[in-house]
């Protein structure tokens, strides 16, 4: 079997149990919040006493709490996340719906601090505890600092509101009739600040991170021998500093992608897109706890398959994982899982 | 006392140092400098900053004190975020020195649910938490530590790993000290500073998501927080912008020098040790 399937079966059956946990977590939170499937159902459609007595009997709710557990798998499994009140339909349809818009907007922002925060690691790294780094650094920090909504709402008043070069809010422009690629630059307008107040905020980690592989990569006897060799001070820069401290970067790409989607909730209230983070928000006000629970579902779900990709990515970058067990171990404990004997000195 | 003073060498740590002080001293002191409610009305509304010098920031739409509630609201955020931070490093060590201490299952289970808290975006499981429980400050705080304690069970369990292998705890042992008894005494003491360590971005993370949450409207609402200042300046963005404005810019100073400051402590006792 190639070791990149042997990884994924791995990953797939260690994200089972935690999956799961996440279920039980969600399934008690939505007893804590009172109030059942059947009362939301008839809360959105109407029906008497009967009605209720019989759905209730139907959907197994006048069962045990283990029983109810039981059966809110089942559902799960056949993926129904439930009834939403406030929108009256399936659950799963309305997620479904706003689900490719955040990931459109966190793909977008993620490309931006991405390729705008490795770049700035590598000026930053470049000549580490220069003038320059240490600029960049605590100016990357000040970024880090900023809250997001409240940089979505600066970038709104500067160039919304005053300077007028972008649309306020929205995806876009509502009943314009546009379609292909004038829809699409469109939504590209939109979307200029939303991605650059996400953006802007996480591209602190990624020049951080940049930056100290570097710094780590300059003490490496590979970079001596580049040296000796004579080589221009730029192509050991790029081609043997930069190179080697990208693979931590990837890491990274995977570690954030939840702390975005949790940041998505508050730009896309902000901007007023309809994404999943502005659906939690939605769900929030109207008290429509089984939505809000299933989009949180959903989002783990949508970190672990993050996760997976980017450990696959990580195996193809380096291909010392999955060969030999010492390594693969090593491995193992960097991404936060521990092989049966590792971490422990003999 | 040599590690303070090496703290107080670096720019970093010297400028953070003076940024949270400055802090600490308003949040203590602002019943003092404005003993009246700061959700009371002051002046006329919607009063620019600077016009007025007994209301120096200005008023907002219903005429309440700008400066009165920034000082008041470094009260909120800075007890929120300082309880939520202790109790996620006290639940992290705890859980951590539990799990690497008993090993086999319980180890097992503690870092899949561990892993499960850490799967969910904890903005949104704040969100949740405090949506059904219902807004006050002690849920808030319980809230933000949800999702932060995960960080220091992860560091806390592996510094145990290494420390429980130390030939003192052998002789602890050996003396017949009750395992639990060794675990928290012996140990846990020992393996603290690296998860101390870790509590400046705690503390930073829990300022954010607690102007996050005041921001949706999911703050305490019986006290000024500075999310909550900025949603409502929100709704007159247009003419008074300086209303959002204001208070986020309180926001970025307070976690910028909580930034500043764990910088510094790393540099303190990285020089300790002789990692320059």
């Amino acid at each position: 079997m190639p070791r990149a399937l042997i990884l994924l079966r791995r990953r797939l059956l260690t994200a089972i149990p935690v999956l799961l946990l996440v279920v039980i977590g969600t399934f008690f939170l939505l007893e804590a919040a009172g109030g059942d499937a059947v009362d939301a159902y008839i809360a959105s459609t109407g029906g008497d006493a009967g009605l209720i007595e019989q759905l209730r009997h139907q959907w197994g709710l006048d069962q045990s709490a283990g029983a109810r557990l039981a059966a809110y798998l089942w559902a799960l499994a056949h993926l129904d996340l439930g009834w939403s009140v406030s929108f009256s339909r399936p659950i799963g349809e309305v997620i479904a719906e706003r689900l490719p818009n955040t990931l459109l907007l966190m793909g977008s922002a993620t490309a931006l601090s991405f390729g705008l925060g490795s770049a700035l690691g590598i000026v930053a790294g470049a000549r580490p505890g220069s003038l320059r780094d240490r600029a960049l650094s605590i100016g990357s920090l000040a970024l880090y600092a900023v809250p997001g909504f409240w940089l979505g709402l600066v970038l709104t008043v500067i160039f919304a509101v005053q300077l007028r070069w972008l649309p306020l809010s929205g995806m876009e422009t509502i009943a314009s009739g546009k379609t292909g690629l004038a829809r699409a630059a469109d939504i590209a307008r939109h979307l200029v600040l939303p991605v650059a107040a996400l953006g802007f905020i996480y591209l602190a980690l990624y020049l951080r991170t940049m930056r100290a592989a570097m710094a780590e990569a300059w003490r490496q006897d590979f970079v001596l021998a580049a040296k000796a060799r004579g080589l221009l001070r730029r192509r050991i820069v790029l081609i043997h500093v930069a190179r080697n401290a990208l693979l931590p970067l990837v890491t990274v790409l995977g570690v954030q992608s939840a702390a975005m989607l949790g940041g998505s909730v508050v730009i896309e209230t902000v901007f007023s897109i309809p994404g999943l983070g502005r659906l939690a928000q939605e769900a929030v006000a109207s008290r429509d706890t089984p939505l809000l629970l299933g989009i949180i579902l959903v989002s783990a779900v949508l970190v672990i398959a993050i996760n997976l990709v980017v450990d696959l990515v990580y195996a193809m970058l380096d291909p010392r994982i999955g060969r030999d067990p010492g390594k693969l171990q090593g491995f193992r404990m960097r991404s936060g899982y521990r092989g049966k004997n590792s971490g422990e000195p003999a | 006392m040599n590690t303070l003073r090496r703290f107080f060498a670096t720019p970093e740590g010297a400028a953070g140092a003076a940024i949270l002080g400055m802090l600490v001293l308003i949040a203590l002191f602002a019943p003092l400098l404005f003993p009246q409610d700061p959700l009371s009305i002051a002046g006329p509304p919607l009063l620019h900053p600077f016009t007025d010098w007994s209301l120096p920031l200005g008023t907002d739409r219903l005429g309440r004190d700008v400066l009165a509630g920034i000082v008041h609201g470094a009260r909120t955020s800075l007890a929120v975020a300082l309880a939520a931070a202790l109790a996620s490093i006290v639940v992290g060590a705890t859980v951590g020195t539990i799990a690497s201490f008993a090993g086999g299952l319980v180890d097992e289970a503690l870092m899949r649910l561990v892993d499960a808290f850490q799967t969910v975006p904890g903005f949104l499981l704040a969100l949740a938490f405090v949506s059904i429980v219902g807004p006050s400050l002690a849920v808030v705080v319980v809230a933000i530590a949800l999702s932060a304690w995960t960080g220091p069970a992860r560091i806390a369990r592996a510094e145990v790993l290494s420390i429980r292998e130390r030939d003192y705890v052998a002789a602890a042992r050996v003396i017949g000290m009750r395992p639990s008894e060794i675990a928290f005494r012996e140990i846990l003491p020992n393996a603290l500073p690296p998860v101390l360590a870790l509590s400046a971005i705690i503390v930073a993370s829990a300022i954010l998501i607690e102007a996050a949450l005041s921001f949706l409207g999911l703050g305490d609402p019986n006290r000024v927080t500075w999310g909550g200042m900025i949603a409502e300046g929100r709704t007159v963005l247009r003419s008074a912008p300086y209303l959002s404005i204001i208070p986020g810019i309180a926001l970025v100073l307070a976690v910028l020098g909580v930034y500043l400051a764990g910088e510094g402590i790393v540099e303190a006792t990285a020089a300790r040790r002789g990692y320059t």
